[in-house]
Formats: C-alpha cells, structure tokens, sequence
C-alpha cells in the first residue's frame, strides 16, 4: 500500500514537473543562445543543423521555418529599449542604421505570428522602400494612425512584434555585440 | 520522512526526464509543423507556389511578406533530383529543410554566382555512392546532400517594392524540381 501511494505520488510530482517545465519552456520562449542587442534578439543557430532541441520544439509547436544561415538572420523585438511590450495602441520610434547586408525587411506581427490588418495594407518596409536623411539613418513611426514619413500601421493591437531580416549579411553566428551589428533604436513616444 | 523525501526526490528526477523527453520527441510528434502544412497543397517533387500571406491567411506564421515564395516538398527515396531556378532581378535564395524542419542548407543568387541555381539534391548514403573519380565534383555542379529521405526545399524570390511582386513571383514559375 505505502509502496503504491508512494510510487503515485512520484508520478504526478514527475507529471507535474516534466510537463510544466515544457510548456513552460516552448511557451515562454527560451533565450537559449541568443544574440542581444538593445531590444532585438537573434538566434543565428537556429538557421542550422546545430539549432538546440528546445528552438527546435518551438519550430515544430509553432509551425514556422527558421530562416537559412546562407540566406539570412531574423532579429525579433517584443519590447522596445526600455524592455516595455510593444503596444500597437502607442507610437513607437524606430530610429538609427542597420547592421552591413544587401538589403533587409521589417515586419510587423501579432504574437502568433499573423499579418495585421489596416487601412493601407502595409505589414512593414523593405531597406528599398523606407525614406532616409542625408546621412543614411532612417526612422519609421509605428502608430495606430497615419504619421508623416515612414508610417507603419499597428491595426491598433494591443500587442505586437517586429521582425528585422537581414539578409546575405556577415552578421551571424560569430556576431555578439551592436559594435559588429548596430541595430535601431526602439523608443516610446507616447501613449494615449 | 525520511521515506516522503525520497519519493519526492524520486518524483523530481522523473520529472526532469519526462520533460527532455517530451522536448526531445515533440519535433517528431508535431502535426502542425511547417512540413506537415505545406504537405496539404504541394504535392511530391514539384515546384508549388506559395499564396502570399495576408492578414487572414498564411500557411506558416511568419512568413516575410517581402517575398514570393515556392516550396518543393522532395522524396529521394527513387533517387536523387535535379533542382534549378533562374535569380529574380533582386535576390533569390533557395533553403533547404529535413523532414523535421531543421534548416540545413541555404545558398542565395550571389553566392552561386551565376544566372541560374543549379544543383543535385541526394541523401548521404547516394552521395557516397557517387564515384569520386569523376569530373562531377568540379565546380560546375552543386551537390547538396540532405540528412533526410523527405523534407523541402524553399525558393524565395525578392520584392523591393509591393509594384515588384509579380516579378518576383513569375521568377519562381520557371524553378524546376525534379527526379534525375
């Protein structure tokens, strides 16, 4: 009798336990390997067979491909500097220049990873597209409503991310610190 | 107790290793992966566009909306194949996944260097199989050997501006995957 009761009990603590640290882990977005600066992250392994076995369980809940090393690296930004959640129903400034590579895209997106919808149909800005100063740096506004220059529409959600490719860039593995890879600053500007 | 905390302790390593097994096996349990979403609309070895994503609809989450996109899902379980695709005027980039979604190879159009990517797609079995003698490694041909038996191979093709798309996209109708 003790020998069941005690064995149940292991079970449901190892149920418990192995189960919850998963989804934990697959849910909550493991920073395993990353590669941090200001508000982006990237994970440059995760574009190769040496990707860890937890990106590889968030790859396979979520159903995305990571993006191929020889074809480019993604950086994500949920927060902006301050470490805030980005909130589509604020303005938010995206300021400053962009690691070296041929060219690069921003994106958009809900958490889950979807488009979002608004009045003008633009999801984000490719480096061809945005509206640059004399001196290459460029800053894009993204806002629920229409802003003059570079204006990315929020749809109003409540919350967000924003996705910077860069593609065929040296920008990688080896790279650890915004000195091989500045990347824009990410400000609050106002909230209503 | 003594006898609880050592059920306990017990229950906690149980613990651990129900949650690296559950990591480890969910790659291969996953019906929902990127595989398993592109296999409802893109048959064997063939060249299948992808919609573009939009608001409503995607197939994968994050998908870049910048670019025109084709997946060949591929079986060399006949044999290997031959893969080529002329580059978009922007930029082409040809990845190749495993069955389970790992991104194990990726060249772009600068790297191939040439007007057309062009390459021979194997297993790592066929590839040892290949005589070594012969002038077929040169630099003339690619050969791109895969871990897997199944898995895809995605085309993207770049849209600067959203007035691009459609050349982009009919860069990637003349992309070809297919059994030697």
């Amino acid at each position: 009798m003790r020998l069941l009761l005690g064995s149940l009990f292991a079970f449901a603590i190892a149920a418990a336990i192995g189960l919850g640290l998963t989804w934990m882990a697959l849910t909550h977005g493991t920073a395993y390997g990353g590669v941090t600066i200001g508000a982006w992250t990237a994970w440059p392994k995760n574009g190769t067979p040496g990707i860890d076995p937890y990106a590889r369980a968030i790859v396979a809940r979520s159903g995305e491909l990571p993006i191929g090393s020889g074809d480019g690296v993604a950086f994500y930004a949920r927060t902006d500097d301050s470490g805030a959640p980005l909130d589509g129903r604020c303005d938010v400034a995206l300021a400053g220049i962009t690691p070296q590579a041929r060219f690069w895209t921003l994106t958009l997106y809900d958490p889950e990873g979807r488009l979002v919808a608004n009045s003008v149909q633009r999801q984000g800005f490719t480096s061809q597209e945005v509206l640059r100063k004399s001196d290459g740096s460029f800053e894009i506004t993204i806002s629920p409503r229409a802003r003059p220059g570079n204006w990315l529409p929020t749809g109003g959600v409540e919350r967000y991310l924003l996705i910077l490719r860069l593609y065929d860039t040296p920008v990688g593995v080896a790279t650890r610190t915004g000195k091989d890879a500045p990347m824009p600053a990410v400000a609050r500007r106002s909230c209503p | 107790m003594i006898r609880l905390l050592l059920w306990l302790l017990g229950g906690l390593l149980l613990g651990g290793i129900v949650h690296l097994a559950t990591v480890l096996l969910l790659p291969k349990l996953a019906t929902q992966d990127a595989y398993a979403r592109v296999s409802d609309m893109a048959p064997i070895n063939a060249v299948t566009p992808v919609p573009p994503p939009t608001p409503e609809k995607a197939i994968m989450p994050f998908m870049d909306p910048a670019f025109a996109t084709a997946v060949c899902r591929y079986d060399l379980s006949r044999g290997p194949m031959k893969f080529s695709v002329p580059v978009s005027p922007a930029y082409t980039s040809v990845s190749f996944y495993t069955r389970s979604d790992v991104a194990y190879y990726a060249i772009n159009d600068r790297a191939a260097g040439r007007r057309v990517i062009e390459l021979d797609l194997m297993t790592t079995a066929q590839r040892e199989e290949l005589p070594t003698n012969e002038e077929i490694t040169a630099a003339d041909r690619l050969i791109v050997a895969s871990p897997t038996t199944t898995g895809l191979i995605v085309i993207k093709a770049f849209a600067p501006e959203p007035g691009l798309m459609a050349a982009a996209r009919s860069a990637l109708t003349a992309a070809q995957c297919r059994p030697q």
